[in-house]
């Protein structure tokens, strides 16, 4: 009995039963991943469109608790700006726009130079769509997707600023992977409360627009231009000031705003 | 149900908890816990996998090589987490967003890994998928109770209902904002390990080692 015992332990044991155990151990579980990935794909496709039309409206101020996130999207105006000229491109239909494959399409994106990239994102898009909110014939915000590198991930976010292109009127970040807890207060409300009023640029033109940790004194005059940062997430609010630095700065919606500021929207 | 197969089920929710009495598992328990929606996700997800990974655990545990078998019991236990993660992401959207990387953390919550190892790969696929069920029960009890103490006293409210009206609302109740830092999930364990442990004495452990007085003179 003990022998036979012993016999099986070494069958079982061998190297060859070890590499088939292991193969069609990985074979079942590749094939139950995979399976999972595909079959779910298309609703998650679906969940991550709404939830960025979802933010669009957020940052609109368009936001009704128990609405239709896609019937109240209706009143928002996607258009295509060209980012070197500033000027709209309306020959590219802002329906069939994808930033992200635009970003990794050698012939419709651009490197970013290393000095520029504050954002660290390498590539941008020669295009982007940005969105206009309107109120009856008046555009009451202009909503720019801005993306960046923070500590961990890259923070996709939509920034929305007054017809005039200087005075920010929300933000929200909508996608990201910093740490839980800590630098997710990029997500939260009370955060997000001190971004309107905030101005963009100094009367030089400079983006002065920054996270920094502890509230700017009233009489300061940099006050206007300062979001309070969070304690233990200085690299998040950093990364987020880089990215608002680079997307609002002349390599990004720059020349666009200059010609808002000048023309209006 | 006979008395094994019950015994499987009912003993890791409170005789032998895998969260009070093992104290496994609580890195999540203090994560997921300060609002109680994303905590039920949570419990829902551990079950799930520590069901089935033990379930095909104990499957394959006769031809199961010793040499790769935890890397084995982590490859099926990592591949239904990637699958319970997926299906969160493609069913409660918002929900996943909210419990971020604690779900494709169960990976490492030893509570799995720890009853594979320990009871799927010495024991029938029924008995094992039981046992796996069971622990995840006792681990979603804790962190209810958990979540319903840091939720309520937090915020005043459960699963987003208003219970407790907060001041700043019209109300009475000023929030504890400690309740949803991470600490005070260390408080609550704390006192429900001790409110069970007075209930059940026989979980008291022995000391290891005891303090006792030492005169002056000997101390020096």
């Amino acid at each position: 009995m003990l022998e036979v015992h012993k016999e099986q332990n070494i069958k079982r044991e061998s190297v060859a039963r070890t590499l088939l155990v292991a193969f069609f151990v990985s074979l079942v579980c590749s094939s139950l991943v995979a399976s999972a990935a595909v079959v779910l794909k298309p609703r998650q496709v679906a969940n991550a469109l709404l939830d960025v039309r979802r933010n669009i409206l957020e940052v609109a101020g368009l936001m009704e608790p128990g609405g239709d996130v896609n019937e109240l999207f209706g009143s928002i105006e996607p258009r295509i700006v060209d980012l070197e000229t500033g000027a709209y491109d309306d020959d590219i239909d802002p329906e069939e726009f994808d930033s992200v494959r635009a970003a990794k399409d050698p012939k419709q994106s651009v490197a970013i130079p290393p000095d520029l990239d504050l954002a660290r994102i390498g590539r941008r898009a020669k295009h982007a769509r940005i969105y206009l909110v309107r109120e009856g014939d008046e555009v009451s915000r202009i909503i720019l997707p801005v993306s960046g590198y923070g500590l961990w991930s890259t923070l996709y976010g939509f920034l929305a600023l007054e017809p005039d292109g200087n005075t920010v009127a929300d933000i929200v970040f909508y996608e990201h992977g910093e740490t839980a807890g800590i630098g997710d207060f990029v997500t939260k409300d009370a955060w997000r409360a001190d971004w309107p009023g905030k101005l963009v640029y100094d009367e030089e033109g400079r983006v002065r627009l920054e996270v920094r940790k502890g509230r700017a004194a009233a009489d300061d005059p940099l006050s206007g231009y300062r979001v309070d940062g969070v304690s233990g997430a200085t690299l998040t609010g950093n990364g987020v000031t880089n990215l608002i630095r680079y997307w609002l700065g002349d390599h990004g919606y720059g020349p666009f705003l200059r010609k808002v500021q000048r023309e209006g929207p | 149900m006979s008395s094994p197969a019950k015994r499987a089920l009912l003993d890791p929710i409170v005789d032998d908890n895998p969260v009070t009495l093992q104290v496994l598992g609580i890195c999540s328990a203090l994560a997921v816990t300060t609002s109680l929606l994303p905590s039920l996700y949570m419990c829902v997800a551990l079950t799930v996998v520590a069901s089935l990974a033990n379930a095909s655990v104990s499957a394959i545990r006769k031809v199961l090589p010793n040499s790769i078998r935890i890397i084995v019991q982590m490859t099926i236990i990592a591949s239904l987490v990637i699958v319970v993660d997926e299906s969160l992401k493609a069913f409660a959207f918002e929900t996943s967003r909210e419990l971020s990387v604690f779900v494709g953390l169960i990976i490492t919550n030893c509570i799995v890994l720890g009853r594979t190892e320990s009871f799927a790969s010495k024991n029938p696929v029924g008995l094992s998928f039981l046992d796996g069920l069971g622990n995840g029960l006792g681990y979603s009890v804790i962190l209810i109770l958990v979540a319903t103490c840091r939720e309520l006293l937090g915020k005043g409210t459960l699963l987003g209902y208003t219970i407790l009206p907060n001041v700043a609302d019209g109300g009475w109740y000023s929030p504890n904002g400690m309740m949803l830092l991470p600490p005070s999930a260390f408080f609550v364990i704390g006192l429900i390990i001790w409110a069970v442990r007075t209930w059940k004495a026989e979980q008291v452990e022995e000391p290891e080692f005891r303090i006792h007085e030492v005169h002056r003179t000997e101390a020096h």
